[in-house]
Order: C-alpha cells, then structure tokens, then sequence
C-alpha cells in the first residue's frame, strides 16, 4: 500500500502534464452530448416531394397544400414530368413522388374510388419507410375530411367503436434529446476507462519506462492499481462533466438518485477499465491499441440499444449482447434519468456488472507479466 | 576489496526462444563488490541472460541465483536487492528529475523524509541543482543516464545491472558515469555491466566475452590479454568474435 | 525509382508484420457488415407487453391471446393494478401496457363503444411509437372484423412504391455507410498515426536524410494503406453481394475508381494531419473526434441529414464523407452513371488538391 501511494502520486503528475488526455477529457464529452442528440433525431422533418399533377383539379391543389403545409414535406417540383422527377431522386433531390393520376377528382366524387401513386426513394430505407408512412397517414386524413363533407352527421351510427387512447409515459412529447443524452453519457464514460487507459499502459510499454517498472519490487496488484484508480476518477469527472452538460444544454436532470447513478457507474467504470487493461496487454503499440479499442467499442456501442433496440435483435444477438457491459450501462442510466427506477428496481443489472468488473480485472491481473516467459 | 561472498551464480543457464538458443548453458559467479564486465558482438546474449537474472525473463533450464535468491521462484524477492538500468532509456520523461528520484526511491522502500533528503544530496553531487524542476524530456542524454544510474542505486541494492549504459554519450560524460560507477563499487554494491566500449572493458575487474550464446572467455583484462597474445581487450573480443557463426 | 520502391517495401513489412492489427482491419469492415446486416435494426420484435385485463371477457381474452400471438408483441406479464405499471417500467420489464377497461364486451354490444388503454414506455421514444402503432392495428383489424367487411364511400386507394430497393433492405443505407466509415478511419487515422510514430521514434530523421525526396518518404508511407483500404473496398462489395443479396448495380469500374479517389481524398487528409501534429496521442484524438465522428454524424446514413440544425448542415458540406456516401449510394443503389455523381467527384478532387497543398507547405516549413 506505501508503493501504491508513490504510484499514484507518479501517474497524477504524469496525466495533469499530459495536456492531450485532458483536453480529451473535457472537449470529448461536450462536443459530442451536443452534436450527437442534435443529430440524432428519428422524426423526419422537410422530406422533399415531387408532385406529378396530372389532373390539376381543386381537389388535387388541395391535396397538395395539404402535403405541404406541414413541416414533413417540401415541394421540390410540381408538373407533368415523370422522367424529370425519377432524375431529381437520382440527383438526391427528390425524396418522394407523388402521381395524381389525370381524372382523380372526378373518379374520386363519381366513381366512389380513386387512385394516387407514392413512389419512395429507398436508397435509405429509414427515411423511405418513415417518409411515406407520414404521406400515407396525411392522405388517409385528407381523405377522411373529404369524405365528412359528403356524408351528412351523424355518421356510422349502429357501427360498433373501439376507442383508443394512448398515452406515452415518461416522455409524453417524445423528446429524443431525452432518449439520446444520457446514452451517450455512459458511452462516453465506456470510451474513457477502455480507451484512456489502454493507450496509457501501451504507451509506458513503448517508450520502455514499464520495463523499468517490473524490474522493481512493485507487486503485480499495485501497478495495476496504481493504473486504475486515476483513470476511475477520470471516469467519475466524465461523467459529472456530462450531466453537467446535459443540464446547461438540453435541460435534462435525472429523475432517479444521483446515487444510484452513481454507484452504478463507480462499479461500471471498473469493468470497462478492466477490458481497458486487457486490451493493453494484448497490445505492443498505441497504434494497435487504438484499433483494438476501436474494433470494441465499435461493437460496444452498436451492441448496446443506443441507436436500435436490442428487442429487435435475432436471438443470437441478443445472446452476445448479454456479454456487452455498456448494453447494462445505456441501459440503466436511461432508466435512472428517464423513469426514475431505483437501487432495487436495477438489482439483477447492478449484479452482473459486479460480475464483469470481478471477471475483467482478474482476466488482466492474470495476464499481466512482470516477466516474460 | 573483493570479498569471497558471490552475489550472482549460474549453472549451466539456458534460454531458448523456440528453436533459438539465445543462451547456451552459461556458468559463471560473480564476487560482491566487482565490476563485472560483459561482453558480447550484438546478438549474442548479453541482454537475454541479463534480463533472466534481473527477474524479467524466466529461463528454459540451469541454475541461477542471484543475490541468494533463486530466478525461478524468488524472482520478486530478487528484486528488491537490485537496480537495473536499461539499454533503452528508463527514466519517465514527463516527470521532473526530483519526481524521477521520488518515485524510483520511494517504490524501493525509502521513506519520504529519506527521499528528500537523498534526492537534494544526490541532486547536489550531480550538479543539478537548477534543472531539478525541469522535466527529464528536456535534458540532455549523457545527463539522463547519470541520473538514471543515480536513481538505480538510490536504495542501495547489492548488485546493479547496467545494459550498455553509456551508448551514444561523448568520451567525457563516459569518464563521468565509470567514476560514478566506481563510487558505488566503493559504498559496495557489485556492478554488473554490459558494453560496447573496449576501453570499458579495462575498467571492469573481471570481464566475460559471449560469442553465440555461450562463455567463450572469463578473467581479468590483463589475463586475458595474456592469454589471447594482445595488447587491448580489441585484439582479444577480434578474435573471439572472429568464431561466432550467428549473423548481426 | 528503385529507390522508391525499396521504401515502399519497407512499409508494407511494417504493416504486414502487425498481423494483429492487420486482422483488426480486415476484419473491422466483415464485423461492422455481419452486425448492421443481421444483428441491427428498428423493428419491433416481440416485445414484452403486459396486459390489465379489468374486464376480463370473452372479447378481452381474445383480444390478448391476438397480442400474443402477433409476431411484434408478446404477453409476459398479467397484471392486477394499475399501480403495477410503473414499477414493471421502471424494472426493464415492460415496454407497453394493454388495459381494457371494466365491462369492454358489455360495452361493444349495448352501448356501441368501448375504450382501450395503450400505455408505451416512451424512454425509447421511437419503439414506442412504433408499437402502440402496431396494437392500433391489431385493434383495428379486430374492429373490421366484428363490423364485418365494407366499403367506405370517397376511397383514396394510394399505390405505394419503393425505388431502389422494393424491399426497404436496410443492407442498401448501411454498406456504403461503412465503406465510407471504414476508408476514413483506414486511410486518415492509419496514416497519421504511423507517421507520426516515426517522428515520435526520431526514425524519420533517418528516413529524411537519405537520397529520396522528403515529400516522397512520406508519401511512401501512405501506400501500404493505399492498398489495404482498396483490399477492404472490395471485401465490403463482395460481402454486400454475396451475404446481403445487394445487387451491383452501377457500373463496378466507375464505383472503384470513385474509391480510390476518395481514398487519396482521405490520405492526403491524413499526411495532413501528421504534418500538424507531433504526438501520436494527439494524431489519435483528431482523428476519433475530428474524423470518424463528423464521418459517422455527416455521412447520412446513421441519422439523416435533413433534421439537423442549419448550422450543422452547414458543417455537413466540408465533410468529405458525405460526399462520397453520395456517390456510392447514386452509383451502387441507383444505377446511375457518372452524370449523376460528377458534381460530388469534383468536389471530393478540390478537397483532395487543399489538403496536399497545404500539407505540402506545411511539409516545406518543417524542413527549414
């Protein structure tokens, strides 16, 4: 324990002369809660849309200021030329086409039926998918008003209804800023104990000064102690910065204890740091480390229900995503900031994140040689 | 000057990376309070069978204690009794020079008021006293060994292995390190040295010459000289050298 | 010219030697594929729903054994008391609740009306939305049912159509995402970094002082991962054709010489960043903050450029990635030519030509 305190004092001198690792300590967390939960916005806004308009009724006019009256749309082209139209989506231009087919009011009113024709452009399926499901459900409005103003009240009379109500809880005005933050939060304190600290033991081993370490009479535990302990107050600064962050910009304040926050993180930070560790030890220069902790964090954070759910994983994900420490993390700090749960409510989490911090760091200790063979 | 204490003895110690036999059944004592020289073309086991007896390498067979500790269990407790300073520089170049000795000094068991005591007198034998706060990045390379073998013996081990301690520094600051070095053979600690530099050779009590992995010769300079029919310790590593079959 | 090659010999054994890292950028681009190809998506799969049955009727049990049976929903939890909600919430154990009040079936045969209670928790905003969407349907679909089937009269039938990808395969949004993201982090970080190693090492002094020019000695070094990104292209395309079923549409020459241009594009960023930087740490962290992050955000195909503030899509435009996602979205998604794509080809060469020129005459001052 004497050692120790020598060791830490040597690694605190060493990390507040290292001007890199601070400036990544404190301009990471911030430029990245900012831009990332800007960025990261699911409801799609200002689609654009080509009308092909080959009717030119009232009706159509008004199907189309209907379209576009909303924030979801902009019109980008409105005439009589298809090929124009699949060449604007070809250019990017164009996200939607929209074909009013010549006849449409009259079919609409006479016939009883008419028809439209949406064409997407799916090169990216998400914004295809959600763009047309937003024209879809404006239509089927448009269409519901038209039809109110041809059938006299009241309607339906003897039909049966099935009324629903929903109700979102927790985020009722589906803020993703909400969702986003505090996701980020904990892959940021993932990338600070992994990252950080491998690249610091990897860099010791190429300037040679580890070797110099193991030929003293520090104890195996100790150097990695002496390794652990400042990057875990490093970790818990992170964190503070980021809720501090998530307050001053986005007006997000965790509903549940900041004391489960962080004890949670206390022990979290403590298995990424030991994964951190191994990754050193596997590692002969900060060029490989970097990759490693690259390749890792990117399945950590793909594999972790930041962006998509892990409900939507096949079962095999699921299965590896079981072993991903930061999926527990995402996931109990969205529910502490978001739901409020508390200490008891998170019990089998904080649990198996006992068990990957125990599990990590003897995997390190054990594969830490002072000598080689 | 020379006791009849060994501090460091092999049997036949043997290091063998695969089909490599980088050290080839070497055996050899070492008295406290020598300096034991040890030679070697690049390649022939010098560092390999240093780093062994330092604890960093464990051997494939033979026999070694050093400080009367065996290398293959007692490694740890090895090295407390030992400095060590490496080929490749070993001083950490973000800290200052004081928080060099602070930390190596106080990692070898000394206690904070020895640490400051130790550090000013050592920082005032080197000359230093203006570059104490300056980070040991900024100094020059003859001045970081000096303070790198300091550090080394600052607990006064019984034995210090120094790996080429003086490549690539000019002829004086050489002169300065082997005065340092015979200071501490002095205070009794046993130096054991590897080097490049003939004329270092001379300096050493009892020089050993490696071709190939093994012990190709072991004795005083001046024996050997002797024994080899030469005047300089060039003409007798010349023609060791001259039978090694290993390539650089 | 020998002598160029001898150097850039050399680099290949340095790279070559790394098989650790060399299997990490190998398999970096297979990893990221299999993942965004079969692990990832926005579905919503059977989820754990809970159910409040206060009724509990003939209509209620049926309607929840169809929650159950539908593939986006399964019924894990009955519960008593609305009391209970929250708590299954706040445990991860839930992610909506069904409640149909007292009296449901009673109520759809005498009074015409019934209600039904979808709670969603909304934590992930996205999934709830989309199940509660799904239970809508199901309800709806019931309601038709007992209504039995009819007409509406003023019927808008809409034909939707998807371009490109009749399918809405998320394989045809992600695979240029990742060449895009994995060119950048090869060809920027790689190079950077094992530039700056030398400086750091002092082993580009040695390399400056021989007989080769010095520009040249550091463009030898850039080679090796020249190749290595080219290698990635094609395993990515092979990949996306083999395992994802992705067509090849476009015609394959013009998309790799596209490549290759933006791997120069990505190069000359990264012998950019090794002339401005002496330190690999420093190296490292431009590049994860400076480069794959703006990759990952600006590209367009993680989140979608149009939402985002002005100013960000202002920024969007310097960053050459989401010029070349552009491209081999145009080229490879849509089939098109080179008509289409020449506008960011010429953008991508300018930022190329700014990068090396300045990284040149930062270059010169260094010498002096």
């Amino acid at each position: 324990m004497r050692n120790l305190s020598f060791i830490l004092q040597k690694e605190f001198r060493q990390i507040f002369r290292n001007t890199t690792i601070l400036r990544m300590m404190f301009i990471m967390p911030i430029i990245q809660l900012i831009v990332i939960p800007l960025a990261a916005d699911y409801e799609i806004k200002h689609l654009s849309i080509s009308v092909i308009d080959q009717d030119h009724s009232s009706y159509s006019r008004r199907l189309i200021s209907k379209l576009t009256s909303s924030d979801y749309f902009r019109l980008v082209q409105y005439d009589n030329d298809y090929s124009k139209a699949l060449d604007n989506v070809g250019k990017g231009k164009s996200d939607l086409i929209l074909t009013i087919p010549a006849h449409f009011e009259r079919d609409l009113i006479k016939e009883n039926s008419a028809k439209l024709a949406l064409a997407a452009d799916a090169s990216n399926n998400v914004k295809a998918g959600l763009g047309s499901s937003y024209a879809v459900q404006m239509i089927a409005d448009y269409n519901n008003d038209i039809r109110e103003e041809w059938i006299q009240l009241p309607k339906f009379v003897d039909m049966p209804q099935i009324q629903i109500t929903t109700s979102n809880w927790y985020n009722p005005h589906i803020d993703y800023h909400l969702f986003m933050v505090p996701g980020i939060l904990a892959i940021l304190v993932t990338m600070v104990g992994s990252f950080l600290a491998s690249l610091n033991i990897v860099s010791e081993k190429e300037k040679g000064t580890i070797e110099q370490i193991n030929v003293t009479p520090i104890k195996k535990y100790e150097f990695i102690l002496g390794k652990l302990i400042p990057f875990w107050i490093l970790g818990m600064i992170t964190i503070t910065i980021g809720m501090i962050v998530a307050f001053v910009i986005f007006k997000i304040i965790p509903i549940g204890s900041y004391l489960t926050i962080y004890g949670f993180s206390a022990i979290y930070l403590l298995a990424v740091l030991g994964i951190g560790l191994l990754i050193s030890t596997f590692s002969d220069s900060q060029q490989q480390a970097t990759l490693f902790a690259f390749f890792f964090m990117m399945i950590f954070v793909l594999m972790s229900g930041l962006y998509t759910p892990i409900e939507s994983m096949p079962d095999w994900a699921r299965y590896i995503a079981n072993f991903n420490p930061p999926m527990y993390f995402v996931k109990v700090i969205r529910a502490v900031f978001i739901k409020g749960s508390s200490f008891s409510d998170l019990l089998p989490d904080f649990l198996k994140i006992i068990g990957f911090a125990i599990f990590f760091n003897g995997l390190a200790i054990f594969n830490y040689r002072k000598r080689s063979a | 000057m020379l006791s009849q204490e060994t501090v460091i003895t092999t049997h036949n110690l043997t290091k063998s990376f695969g089909d490599f036999t980088a050290v080839n059944a070497i055996t050899f004592e070492v008295k406290a309070g020598e300096i034991f020289g040890f030679l070697g073309a690049n390649g022939a086991g010098k560092t390999t069978a240093m780093r062994i007896l330092c604890g960093l390498l464990s051997p494939t067979s033979g026999e070694a204690t050093v400080a009367g500790f065996d290398v293959y269990k007692e490694n740890e407790s090895i090295k407390k009794h030992i400095g060590y300073m490496s080929q490749k520089f070993s001083l950490f170049e973000d800290l200052t020079v004081r928080e060099n000795i602070e930390f190596f000094g106080g990692i070898y068991g000394l206690s904070r008021k020895e640490l400051k005591e130790k550090g000013n007198d050592l920082i005032q034998r080197l000359g230093m006293g203006k570059e104490a706060e300056k980070l040991v990045g900024s100094l020059p390379l003859g001045w970081k060994q000096k303070i790198s073998f300091s550090t080394a013996i600052l607990h006064q081990p019984k034995i210090v292995f120094l790996d080429e301690p003086t490549g690539g520094v000019d002829p004086i600051t050489r002169r300065q390190f082997w005065d340092m070095i015979y200071e501490a053979t002095d205070s009794g600690i046993t130096v054991f040295v590897t080097t490049h530099y003939m004329d270092e050779a001379e300096y050493c009590n009892r020089v050993s010459i490696m071709v190939d992995g093994s012990i190709s010769a072991l004795d005083t300079p001046n024996n050997l000289k002797h024994q080899f029919d030469t005047d300089s310790m060039e003409g007798v590593f010349l023609k060791l050298a001259r039978q090694a079959k290993r390539g650089e | 010219m020998k002598l160029f090659f001898a150097f850039i010999r050399k680099e290949f054994w340095h790279v070559l030697r790394d098989t650790r890292s060399l299997i990490i950028l190998l398999g970096l681009p297979v990893m990221m594929m299999l993942l965004f190809g079969f692990a990832l998506s926005n579905e919503v799969k059977n989820s754990n729903i809970g159910i409040l049955d206060l009724s509990h009727d003939e209509s209620t049990i049926q309607l929840a054994d169809r929650f159950d049976q539908s593939r986006y929903f399964s019924v894990t939890q009955k519960l008593k008391r609305e009391s209970e909600i929250a708590e299954a919430f706040r445990k991860n154990e839930l992610r909506m609740v069904v409640i149909f009040p007292p009296n449901f079936q009673e109520n759809i045969s005498h009074n015409k009306q019934a209600q039904i209670r979808f709670i969603g928790d909304a934590t992930d905003p996205n999934t709830s939305n989309i199940m509660i969407n799904y239970a809508t349907a199901i309800i709806r679909d019931y309601q038709n049912e007992i209504l039995g089937e009819q007409k509406l009269p003023y019927r808008i039938e809409l034909e939707s159509s998807m371009l490109y990808n009749p399918k809405l395969s998320s394989a045809f949004n992600f695979v240029p995402g990742v060449m895009t993201l994995i060119l950048m982090l090869l060809g920027a970080m790689m190079t950077s970094v094992s530039i700056v190693k030398e400086k750091e090492k002092g082993t580009m002094e040695i390399l400056l002082v021989s007989p080769m020019r010095p520009i040249m000695v550091v463009i030898t070094k850039a080679i090796p991962y020249l190749l290595l990104c080219f290698v990635d292209v094609l395993l990515i395309l092979l990949l996306a054709y083999t395992v994802l079923d992705m067509p090849m549409r476009g015609n394959i020459g013009l998309l790799l010489a596209e490549s290759i241009l933006f791997i120069f594009t990505t190069l000359s960023l990264g012998l950019l960043i090794s002339n401005l930087v002496d330190t690999q740490q420093v190296a490292m962290f431009i590049s994860l903050v400076g480069l794959l992050m703006p990759a990952l955000i600006f590209s367009g195909f993680m989140f979608p450029l149009e939402n985002m503030p002005l100013p960000m899509q202002v920024i969007s435009n310097i960053v050459p990635t989401k010029w070349f996602y552009s491209i081999v979205s145009t080229i490879m998604v849509k089939g098109l030519g080179f008509e289409y794509v020449w506008k960011q080809t010429l953008i991508l060469v300018g930022m190329t030509l700014f990068y090396l020129t300045i990284a040149m005459k930062k270059f010169k001052i260094r010498l002096e």
